[in-house]
């Protein structure tokens, strides 16, 4: 649902945005990660036809930037970084201000159902300005929601919340991703677009790598299975190394450490070997490396 | 349409949430109602002309009619001041309002969604003017209707009360005075969105008031006397300099720049 092809933004000297290539199908939560200024809110910007690229095309809900604007506005819903409500117009007032410019066909219907939706309802004459960050960020959410577009941008959705305020965004994200819109958010939050994403981008300018969060932990850092042993001796390291499929095999208290690409294939061979050399199994459990090590190692590559 | 009516409504509902711009709107109109006003009530036992009518530019004297004594001459002279300023009053009321309208928007940070509706430039702005010109003719008109109302009941000489609402100063009240607002709204938004801070947002609006205050120190001091024709001719003039400041101010407004040049 989203497309783009060498999609570049430049200020003056600066590119902000280098010849990006994306294609995000529908219902896809798509997490863009990056650090600050990387270009992630000029390439929302560009999407939501708010500012207009130097190179390249894109299109969303099968609109093209810079010739369909008026109906890619239409067509999703911003998130900005900041909420930017009118703080001093209630909470309902906020929502029905955007339904009308939406032309929603049943603004207080609408606003209703996402005033509830959010747990709002009871604090709808309220003024913005008086709700907590996790609060006005649930507003700003509604407001994004409101004309009920095929394709949403998230801006750092759960930045600035605490736990539960973002617990509470997160779990609606999941919510809007069950009704199989497109999702397209930035953050910086790497267990939040790993638990979220189906695919993460990571960006700086330019694209550095796109896949899914657990194929580019495998392709960073290969897979790590641990055996946590009863005993455990540099034989048994050994042995295990000699493995045509294994690349890495060390032992370190009392667990053994084994790289491998395919672990679910090649575990029980592992199990067998260890079992017929004596050695007492007691866990097996897989190594996770965190999203935050394949971030920080791209990041410092690029 | 509806959407400029959207426009229009949130602008109100912002805008008069505030006391300081409420006090804004309202008081203009009420001291240069008031203060005419009071100028006929406390000149109207003036009898004898020769005192108070060399005060008088000599040019005025010409339109004075002769059946006027001196005083009621110096009654017509001093309210006529306050006639010009009903002609600039709505250019004045809804500067700061229109001065805020974007820069404002930018400040608080709600410019970015607004511009990611399906919201037409136009649109936008002519929501946002409306809503600075409506209240500020609206407050004009009342207080105008009130003076003409005040000085029926004051004045004794039914020629004096004929000068004074001259139908030079309904055209002057009814399509000047907007004329006026609509170009100091314009002149407004568009340095509203050039700026990035509301004090010189307002700071600079102020200086549109400055050529038509021209206008009041120059009947004043006997430069010239208001009349019909030149009426007319300010009218004429500030059409084509509204359609010019219409134009500019969609032109000027670029969203990309706004969004992306602004900190």
């Amino acid at each position: 649902m989203i497309q783009t092809e060498n999609l570049t933004k430049k200020f003056g000297d600066l590119t902000a945005v280098d010849h990006l290539t994306l294609d995000i199908p529908e219902g896809q939560v798509f997490g863009f990660l990056g650090p600050n200024g990387a270009g992630k809110t000029t390439t929302v910007r560009m999407l939501t036809s708010l500012i207009g690229p130097n190179e390249g095309t894109a299109s969303v809900n099968g609109f093209k930037v810079g010739e369909e604007d008026q109906n890619i506005r239409r067509s999703v819903g911003v998130l900005t970084e900041s909420p930017g409500l009118y703080d001093n117009l209630s909470a309902e007032r906020n929502l029905e201000i955007y339904a009308s410019l939406y032309e929603v066909p049943d603004p207080p219907g609408q606003v209703e159902k996402f005033l509830r939706m959010l747990g709002l309802w009871e604090r709808r004459h309220d003024e913005a300005g008086t709700f907590s960050k996790g609060m006005r960020q649930k507003l700003a959410i509604a407001r994004a929601l409101l004309h009920e577009p095929r394709t949403i941008f998230l801006d750092e959705p759960t930045a600035g919340l605490d736990p539960e305020a973002a617990r509470l965004v997160r779990d609606f994200i999941i919510d809007i991703k069950k009704e199989g819109r497109t999702i397209f958010m930035c953050t910086h939050n790497l267990n939040e677009a790993d638990r979220l994403c189906d695919r993460i981008a990571v960006f700086k300018s330019h694209l550095l790598v796109l896949d899914t969060p657990k194929r580019l932990r495998a392709q960073l850092f290969g897979r790590k299975v641990v055996f946590h042993l009863l005993q455990a001796d540099d034989s048994l390291a050994k042995q295990v190394q000699e493995l045509p499929f294994v690349s890495e095999a060390n032992i370190i208290d009392n667990k053994l450490l084994v790289t491998l690409d395919d672990p679910e294939a090649h575990n029980p061979d592992i199990i067998r070997l260890l079992v017929g050399a004596g050695a007492d199994i007691q866990f097996v459990g897989e190594l996770r490396r965190s999203l935050e090590d394949v971030y920080l190692q791209l990041i410092k590559n690029a | 349409m509806e959407k400029i009516k959207t426009i229009i409504r949130k602008e109100w509902s912002e805008v008069f949430k505030n006391r300081f711009v409420l006090f804004t709107v309202a008081f203009l109109p009420l001291i240069l109602t008031a203060l005419p006003l009071g100028i006929l009530y406390a000149t109207n036992s003036l009898e004898s002309g020769d005192a108070v009518s060399s005060d008088i530019p000599a040019q005025f004297m010409q339109f004075c009619p002769q059946e006027l004594t001196g005083g009621e001459c110096f009654q017509i002279y001093m309210v006529n001041q306050f006639l010009i300023l009903f002609m600039m009053m709505p250019m004045m009321i809804p500067v700061t309002i229109a001065a805020y309208s974007i820069v404002g928007e930018k400040t608080t940070r709600s410019l970015e969604p607004l511009l990611a509706t399906p919201i037409t430039t136009t649109e936008l702005l002519t929501g946002k003017s409306l809503a600075a010109v409506i209240p500020a003719i609206a407050a004009t008109w009342a207080g105008f209707i009130v003076f003409a109302v005040g000085a029926a009941l004051i004045v004794n000489n039914p020629l004096v009360l004929k000068a004074l609402l001259d139908p030079m100063w309904l055209i002057a009240v009814v399509i000047v005075g907007p004329l006026m607002a609509l170009m100091a709204v314009n002149a407004s938004i568009m340095i509203s969105s050039r700026v990035t801070d509301p004090r010189v947002a307002e700071q600079l609006s102020m200086v549109v008031i400055v050529p038509v205050l021209a206008l009041f120190f120059g009947q004043i001091s006997g430069l010239f006397i208001i009349n019909s024709t030149l009426i007319l001719l300010i009218a004429v003039i500030l059409v084509l300099v509204d359609i010019l400041l219409v134009y500019m101010a969609v032109k000027v407004f670029q969203r990309e720049n706004i969004l992306t040049r602004w900190k």
